[in-house]
């Protein structure tokens, strides 16, 4: 089953064709690294996909719905979260629970209830009331990533979901994304840590608008013979610059 | 409390995550708060007492954009010559390497340019008064791994130069092009060495798994009742086994039986060194309960 379809999906700013015509599918369940230089296009393609920027051409599908016809849809069937805006800091763990489950139109009930399984499957329970601001960073983002399947949507989006944090805390929230996966949720995530590109199922590689390679990450590397996904990124990138 | 030292000429690394204390030791270091206790020396000179002569020396490039985004790049560069006394033309042979790259946007605003642009800036206004100590606050955060070795790049070449740099980032990778890296967390060092030297501390033989079925081999190596530690590298997890009275060869069959008993396929184990990600995990200490949070 495919949760992302996109053909020829564009958006052009004035003369500035930020992605130009990219296709490719993500399954049900994939862990799926959308990786590029930093203008390569990324920041431009998530905001069609999740519903929030119409597209200059081409058609996507995510979780189902139209990207173009059917934003608002399109917005009810997925997640997100980036290291620079998930939860109010103002606000208690609880809160902030309450705050999301009642955006993503959750019952009072539903809150409650998911509110209480997410709280225990973090320990957090002890936390409940503490400020979000007074909480370490690895916990903060353990929580966001929570919160952002709080209404079981078919796919989350991960912005550099893992910046900053200790290698045992990255390594955590990886294994809380491969849970996700496992529960059938796709997982969509952007990331600057070539070596956390690995964890991917499938990663696919933007270049000026362009997806520029696509597949797992041994056949990228074999294709390439390299001997790491870092190096098939600065072979891809660097010679996009000297184009 | 930390001590440690660093040479004349050395590219050292501060490596460690948000919160480990990178950002405030360099603040100590460059005078711009004062220590609860303890004291140091930078150039001989102590940030406390001789803060005007010690600031006349370093150069310093904080964690986040601190430049003028509405003056132009040009206009960046003389301010922060003249705040030092200087002039960008006196100052020009030590930044030629880097200002060269951006010299063609000499007239945009400095908020106009890129994320690589910015930071090639950064480092230009950080080094035009000819500093003798060099003070780099993640330089490289947030930037995409082309970039990132592209601004590793121009470091070695201001090593090549002679000058003492001091240079933070939460990117264990990068601590192999340092001389010698401290490991920072919590407010604490865990370990200062050469970046080689380090995966030899790990204190126990280390091998690398990797089967078909990835996402549930996790919880059945930790259920491995000899195994110490277990944790995912990509698409291999690092395991390691508490006796060290048996050898390797037969942990590892030992290991793959457990593995083949319990299902898994395309079973492949070997024998690997231990990186500095792996020291840094050992280090920290975190009960192996704890992982699956």
């Amino acid at each position: 089953m495919i949760t992302i379809q996109a053909r020829e999906l564009t958006r052009t700013f004035g003369t500035f064709t930020a992605v130009n015509a990219i296709s490719f599918e993500v399954h049900r369940g994939e862990v799926f690294g959308f990786l590029g230089a930093n203008g390569a296009g990324k920041t431009t393609a998530i905001r069609m996909l999740t519903g929030l920027l119409a597209p200059s051409g081409g058609e996507a599908q995510v979780a189902g719905f139209d990207i173009k016809h059917e934003p608002a849809r399109v917005r009810e069937r997925i997640g997100y979260m980036s290291q620079r805006f998930s939860l109010y800091d103002d606000l208690t763990v609880r809160e902030n629970i309450r705050l999301y489950g009642g955006i993503y139109g959750l019952s009072d009930a539903e809150i409650a209830a998911r509110g209480d399984r997410l709280l225990d499957q973090l320990s957090f329970a002890d936390n409940a009331t503490a400020l979000v601001r007074s909480l370490p960073l690895g916990w903060k983002q353990k929580l966001a990533f929570s919160v952002a399947l709080l209404h079981k949507p078919a796919v989350v989006f991960l912005d550099e979901p893992t910046g900053g944090v200790d290698p045992v805390t990255r390594r955590q929230f990886w294994e809380l994304i491969y849970r996700a996966a496992d529960d059938g949720t796709t997982v969509f995530v952007t990331t600057h840590y070539l070596d956390e590109a690995e964890y991917c199922d499938r990663v696919s590689i933007m270049v000026d608008g362009r997806i520029a390679a696509l597949g797992t990450p041994a056949a990228l590397k074999a294709q390439l013979n390299a001997k790491d996904l870092d190096e098939v990124f600065v072979r891809l990138a660097r010679g996009a610059e000297q184009s | 409390m930390v001590s440690f030292d660093v040479h004349d000429g050395e590219l050292f690394g501060l490596v460690g995550p948000d919160g480990a204390g990178k950002t405030t030791l360099f603040r100590l270091l460059v005078s711009l708060i004062k220590p609860d206790s303890g004291s140091s020396l930078v150039l001989g000179l102590d940030p406390v007492r001789d803060l005007w002569a010690l600031r006349r020396r370093v150069g310093y490039m904080p964690g986040r954009f601190s430049l003028y985004t509405d003056l132009s790049v040009r206009e960046n560069l003389e301010f922060f010559a003249a705040v030092c006394s200087t002039s960008v033309e006196e100052g020009y042979d030590t930044i030629a390497p880097i200002y060269r790259q951006i010299e063609r946007f000499a007239d945009r605003r400095a908020g106009a340019l890129s994320g690589g642009m910015k930071q090639k800036l950064a480092l230009s206004c950080a080094l035009v008064h000819r500093p003798d100590i060099l003070f780099l606050d993640e330089p490289t955060t947030g930037v995409d791994a082309l970039s990132r070795r592209e601004f590793w790049d121009l470091l070695d070449s201001l090593r090549a130069s002679g000058l003492t740099t001091i240079v933070s980032t939460p990117y264990m990778d990068e601590a192999m092009r340092c001389d010698r890296v401290a490991l920072l967390q919590a407010g604490r060092i865990l370990a200062i060495d050469a970046p080689e030297a380090i995966g030899a501390r790990f204190p126990r033989a280390l091998f690398g798994v990797s089967v078909r079925e990835r996402s549930t081999v996790l919880n059945a190596l930790r259920q491995f009742p000899t195994v110490a530690s277990a944790y995912p590298f990509g698409d291999t997890v690092h395991v390691s086994d508490t006796r060290a009275d048996i050898s390797e060869s037969v942990v590892m069959q030992e290991l793959e039986a457990h593995l083949r008993h319990a299902g898994f396929s395309d079973i492949v184990i070997t024998r690997i060194d231990a990186g500095i990600e792996d020291v840094f995990i050992e280090l920290m200490g975190v009960p192996q309960g704890a992982v699956a949070a």
